[in-house]
C-alpha cells in the first residue's frame, strides 16, 4: 500500500449533502476491471458526473466551477456498501485528501485510512453548517490540523477536535504503513500459530 | 466468572498482540480470495518481493466479473479476461489453492467456502468482499476488508483491527406461511437502516434464528452488513454440526466427533453483556421488498411506500423515489416489473432455487418478464440437475445460466437495462447496482417467483397458501 503524509491541510470543500452515500456510487462496478490502483478519479461518481448520454451533467457538483477543492463534505453514512478500496482509491486520486461527514461506513474508514485520505467526523449540527457556509460562499476554507486533531472552519472560526486512534495517527504522521509494522512482528506471529496447535 | 460473549471467545483467543490505545493484531485462520479486489495487493507483495506468509490458509475463486453464458469458452471482455488470468498467474505462483474460472467446483466465494467444508466454528475469516459476512451464520468472525488488508493478510496472516462493540439482535416466535430468512433480515433493516448497527458485530439469537437451516442463516448473515454491521455470527448449534457433517471432505479435520466437541462450546455465557440489545418478534414479519435505492427502504410487500420513514433527510429520500419511478403512499402490489433475478450469495443456494421452484412449478413464466437464474456455484448446479429443479424451471419457460455473481453486480454482461425493474434476491438495491439506471426491488425468492409467473409484484402467500390447499 502506498505510504502518505498527512499533517496540515488548508483547503476550500466541495459539498455533497446526500446521505448514505454508497461505493457503488463512488465507483461504479463496472470500472473496477483494472488490475493496478491508478487512474480511478477518472470514474469517480461516473453516473452522477455523466448523464446516461454521455454529455456532462451541469448540475452535478463535480462540474460546477465554483466548488473545487481538497476536502469532500459528504452527508451521513459515507461509503456504505460494497468493501472495494477502489472507493478510496478515486476519491484520492481526483484530488480529495479528506472527507468530512458525521457518519461513516466501517470498512470505507479503515479504506480510507490506510491510503492517506482523513475520514472527519463532526456532529450533525456542525456539518449542516458546514454545508450552508460552503453554499453560500465557495470560497470558504477549513483547516485541518491532524496532530492536535483540530477541524476547523476558517470563516468562522469555529473547531472541533476530532478522533482518530493514536496508532493510525502515527501512521500517517510520520508516513508508516501497516504491512511494515505488521512484517517486524513476524516472529510473535509464528510463536501464536505454534501456540495455537498444541 | 467474567461473562464473555461468543464474539470476544473468538476475537480475543486471535489476538496476536494489543496495540496500546490502538487496533488489535488480528491472525486470520481463512482468507477468500477473488479476481476483483486481490490483485492490486498482490502488486503489494510483488512491490516488496516478499512471498504469501501462509498460502495454505487462502482459498481463491472466480466469481464477480465472469460470464454466465459459455463458460467453456474464453472470456471475451478482455479487461475481465485479463483480471480473472491475474488471478490465475497468482495463484499459480503463489501456491494458492484456486476454484477458478470454469474448475468443477467453481462458484461466488461466500457460496463455495462453505460447501467446501472451508468456513468452521470459531474461525475468523476475512475476505476483500463485504458480504463476507455471510461466513458468521457458522459461528465464525468474518467480515470484509479492504485490499491494502487483504495485502497486510498475505503478507503476514495477521490484520491490524479495532475490536467492534458487540449486538445481539434476539428473534424470537414463529415465522408465517411464505416468510423467509431473507424477510427477516430485511425487516430488521428497515427498522434500524442501514447504519443502524455501524461500529458492532451483531449476534443473532432467540427461537426464529435457532429454527432455520444453514442456508437460510447463511442469507441472515449475509446482510448484516446491510445494517452496516462489521458482521453476524450465529452459535453454533447441531444445525451447524449435522451441515459439517454431511459434507463430503473438511480440509484439515480428521476427527470431526471430537472437532464438535469444541465447537459446541462456542455460545455467549448466560450473563455476557452486549453493548446493544435489540428484539424482535418472527409473527410480526411478512415477505418484504425494497421501494428505494438502499436496503433499508424496506416494507411489508402488501404495504404503502411510506413519507420519508428512516428521516433520510427528505431530499436524499425523493431523489432515490424519483430514481425509482415511485411516489410517497404508493402500493408497489400489482406493480408491473420486467426482470427477475435469483441467485448470488445471499439467495443463490440450493434451498433458495427449491423454494423458486415450489412457486413455479406446473406454472409458466409471464410473458413481459426477462428472469436471469444463475445458481451460486457448480455444485448447486449439480445439485438442481439432480433433483430435477432443472427440468421444473425448463417447462415454467426458464433459461438457467452457469454460477456467478451475474446480476447482482453487473459488472459481466448481466445488467438489467436502465429504467427497467428487477425483482432480484440479491441484496442490493443502491442506484446502477445491476446496470446503469437499473431498478432494483430486493425480496426472497418466494416472492421473486410470484413476480415471475405474473409479471407484476405480487404476494408469494398467494400462491403458497393455494398449493398448500391443493395437497
Ligand atoms: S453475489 Fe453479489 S454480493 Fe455476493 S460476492 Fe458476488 S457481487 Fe458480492
Amino acid at each position: 500500500m502506498p505510504k502518505v503524509k498527512f499533517d496540515i491541510l488548508e483547503s476550500t470543500c466541495v459539498p455533497l449533502p446526500l446521505q448514505n452515500i454508497d461505493t457503488d456510487q463512488i465507483i461504479p462496478a463496472r470500472f473496477l476491471s483494472a488490475t493496478s490502483r491508478e487512474g480511478f478519479g477518472e470514474n469517480l461518481f461516473r453516473d452522477w458526473r455523466y448523464k446516461k448520454t454521455g454529455e456532462i451533467n451541469k448540475e452535478f457538483v463535480l462540474n460546477n466551477p465554483k466548488y473545487n477543492g481538497k476536502v469532500l463534505v459528504a452527508g451521513k453514512n459515507f461509503g456504505c456498501g460494497s468493501s472495494r478500496e477502489h472507493a478510496v482509491w478515486a476519491i484520492a486520486d481526483y484530488g480529495f485528501r479528506a472527507v468530512v461527514s458525521s457518519f461513516f461506513a466501517d470498512i470505507f474508514m479503515n479504506n480510507a485510512l490506510n491510503n492517506g485520505l482523513l475520514p472527519i467526523v463532526i456532529s450533525e449540527d456542525l456539518l449542516t453548517n458546514l454545508q450552508n457556509i460552503i453554499l453560500k460562499d465557495p470560497s470558504a476554507k477549513v483547516k485541518i490540523d491532524l496532530d492536535k486533531q483540530t477541524f476547523t472552519i476558517i470563516p468562522t472560526g469555529d473547531y472541533v477536535r476530532f478522533s482518530i486512534n493514536s496508532y493510525k495517527k502515527e501512521c500517517l504522521l510520520k508516513g508508516l504503513d501497516d504491512i511494515d509494522f505488521l512484517l517486524s512482528m513476524k516472529e510473535l506471529i509464528t510463536a501464536y500459530e505454534t501456540k495455537k496447535t498444541r | 466468572m467474567k461473562q464473555n460473549t461468543l464474539f470476544d471467545k473468538i476475537w480475543d483467543s486471535h489476538v496476536v498482540r494489543s496495540i496500546e490505545n490502538g487496533p488489535d493484531v488480528l491472525y486470520i485462520d481463512r482468507h477468500y480470495i477473488h479476481e476483483v479486489t486481490s490483485p492490486q495487493a498482490f502488486n503489494g507483495l510483488k512491490e516488496r518481493d516478499i512471498p504469501v506468509f501462509r498460502p495454505g490458509n487462502t482459498i481463491a475463486t472466480a466469481d464477480h466479473n465472469i460470464p454466465t453464458r459459455n463458460q467453456h469458452l474464453p472470456i471475451n471482455d478482455e479487461l475481465s479476461r485479463n483480471q480473472v488470468e491475474k488471478l490465475n498467474e497468482n495463484c499459480n505462483k503463489y501456491g494458492i489453492e484456486l476454484f477458478g474460472y470454469n474448475h468443477p467446483k467453481n462458484g461466488i466465494v461466500h457460496v463455495i467456502g462453505p460447501e467446501l467444508g472451508y468456513t468452521l466454528p470459531g474461525m475468523t475469516i476475512v475476505c476483500g468482499d463485504s458480504h463476507t459476512s455471510t461466513h458468521g451464520a457458522f459461528g465464525t468472525i468474518a467480515f470484509g476488508i479492504g485490499t491494502s488488508e487483504v495485502e497486510m493478510v498475505l503478507a503476514t496472516q495477521c490484520i491490524i483491527q479495532p475490536k467492534p462493540k458487540k449486538m445481539r439482535i434476539t428473534v424470537n416466535g414463529n415465522l408465517g406461511i411464505g416468510v423467509t430468512s431473507k424477510d427477516i433480515i430485511m425487516y430488521i433493516i428497515s427498522e434500524i437502516s442501514t447504519g443502524g448497527a455501524t461500529g458492532h458485530f451483531v449476534e443473532f439469537s432467540g427461537s426464529a434464528i435457532r429454527s432455520l437451516s444453514m442456508e437460510a442463516r447463511m442469507t441472515l448473515c449475509n446482510m448484516s452488513i446491510e445494517m452496516g454491521a462489521r458482521g453476524g455470527i450465529i452459535a453454533p448449534d447441531d444445525t451447524t454440526f449435522n451441515y459439517l457433517k454431511q459434507l463430503p471432505a473438511i480440509p484439515g479435520i480428521d476427527d470431526l466427533g471430537s472437532a464438535v466437541k469444541e465447537w459446541e462450546k462456542l455460545r455467549s455465557d448466560p450473563d455476557a453483556s452486549f453493548d446493544r440489545e435489540l428484539e424482535f418478534d418472527a409473527s410480526l414479519i411478512k415477505p418484504m421488498i425494497t421501494y428505494g435505492t438502499n436496503p433499508g427502504m424496506g416494507i411489508a410487500i402488501d404495504s404503502a411506500i411510506p413519507e420519508d420513514k428512516n428521516n433520510e433527510g427528505s431530499s436524499s429520500f425523493l431523489k432515490s423515489l424519483n430514481y425509482m419511478g415511485f411516489k410517497p403512499g404508493m402500493k408497489l402490489l400489482g406493480q408491473p416489473v420486467d426482470y427477475v433475478f435469483i441467485g448470488s450469495c445471499t439467495n443463490g443456494r440450493i434451498e433458495d432455487f427449491r423454494a423458486f421452484a415450489r412457486i413455479i412449478r406446473g406454472r409458466k413464466k409471464a410473458g413481459n418478464i426477462t428472469a436471469l437464474i444463475v445458481p451460486g456455484s457448480k455444485k448447486v448446479e449439480a445439485q438442481m440437475i439432480s433433483e430435477g429443479l432443472m427440468e421444473i424451471y425448463k417447462n415454467a419457460g426458464f433459461e438457467v445460466r452457469q454460477p456467478g455473481c451475474s446480476s447482482c453486480l453487473a459488472m459481466n454482461e448481466d445488467k438489467i437495462p436502465a429504467g427497467k425493474y428487477a425483482v432480484s434476491t440479491s441484496n442490493r438495491n443502491f442506484e446502477g447496482r445491476q446496470g446503469p439506471g437499473a431498478r432494483t426491488l430486493l425480496a426472497s425468492p418466494l416472492t421473486a417467483a410470484a413476480a415471475a409467473i405474473t409479471g407484476r409484484i405480487t404476494d408469494p402467500r398467494e400462491f403458497i397458501t393455494d398449493d398448500i390447499n391443493k395437497k
